[in-house]
């Protein structure tokens, strides 16, 4: 595992920009927030590439002197995908809301909208 | 070593290694070339079910790199939850709002110079840190050992991450279960009361 160098973290970070690009390129709403889940699966990918220990498996209890990779990452990001899921579906709920009041989900749309009011 | 009075399998993991590291390096690296390609396509494609849809691909390969990086718990979470549930409400979220997104009217170039300069600046952050899979890095040198000794036989669980997530991490639990609650409220309160005005208007 030591030839990977820093190969997962490097990808890790172009999957981050890749979603920070959708999410203030983009103006279409569900876009948006499909490039907000991008960003945040990227993050847990670094979380668990940090937890892996070279020549380890995955921690469920074997045997003695067995090597195990780091739980405590797992834990966390077993934690935040349940709370990702969440937000999404606030964000998603939102966006019907807009769509039902403004006719539109298209964020210049929104604001022409909202200055001609 | 025994478990409950059951004899764990394999005996000893260091005397007969389960999967070759070299294996696992091809195909962590083949699953984060096919993850780039995904997000690219996510950024070029117009048709939002298409970008729908290949964020469930998206998902799906990040739930794969996670078992071949040794989070087994976090895979299926990720299988199940991102590219199951997460699938499913964007869907019906396109349903309701249409599978048409306009063309860009701006210049894709303040953007991508705002992103090239974050990138860079990420990428100069990964020089300080530690070489993937390195056992010396920071991360596994505080309590990680507590819990992968201790654990299984304090809580009585033999999956560890279990053993920190209802146990030792009880209370952060409880927060998340608050937080899905709180979550749960705000899109009852956004989409189900309005249903019931108009229901009552209607009638």
């Amino acid at each position: 595992m030591v030839l990977l160098g820093q190969f997962n973290y490097w990808v890790v970070f172009f999957l981050m920009m890749t979603g920070f690009y959708v999410v203030i390129a983009r103006g279409n709403l569900v876009a948006k927030i499909v490039g907000l889940n991008i960003f945040q699966t990227s993050v847990f990918l670094l979380y668990i590439s940090m937890g892996k220990v070279a020549g380890g498996t995955a921690p469920i209890v074997l045997a003695d002197g067995a090597l195990y990779s780091n739980p405590l990452p797992h834990v966390l990001i077993l934690t935040a995908i349940v709370v990702g899921v969440a937000t999404t579906a606030l964000g998603l709920a939102l966006v019907v809301r807009i769509k039902e009041a403004y006719g539109t989900i298209e964020e210049d749309e929104i604001h022409a909208k909202d200055d001609s009011l | 070593m025994r478990w409950r009075g059951r004899p764990c399998i394999p005996a000893g993991i260091r005397a007969c290694p389960i999967r070759s590291a070299v294996i696992d390096q091809v195909i962590d690296v083949l699953l984060l070339i096919l993850l780039v390609i995904t997000a690219i396509a996510v950024v070029r494609i117009k048709s939002l079910f298409a970008v729908v849809m290949l964020f469930g691909i998206y998902s799906l390969i990040t739930a794969g790199i996670f078992v071949v990086l040794d989070a087994v718990d976090v895979a299926f979470t990720e299988a199940a939850v991102g590219a199951g549930i997460t699938t499913v409400l964007m869907l019906t979220t396109l349903a309701r709002t249409g599978h048409k997104q306009a063309p860009a009217r701006h210049s894709p170039a303040l953007p991508l110079t705002v992103v090239i300069i974050t990138g860079a600046v990420l990428f100069w952050g990964t020089q300080d840190m530690p070489r993937f899979a390195d056992p010396g890095a920071p991360i596994h040198l505080h309590v990680a050992d507590r819990y992968i000794e201790a654990g299984p036989e304090e809580v009585g669980v033999p999956n560890m991450v279990t053993a920190v997530l209802a146990s030792y991490r009880g209370f952060d639990t409880l927060g998340e279960v608050a937080v899905v609650f709180t979550a749960g409220v705000g899109v009852l309160a956004l989409l189900g009361v309005r249903r019931r005005r108009k229901g009552d208007g209607d009638g």
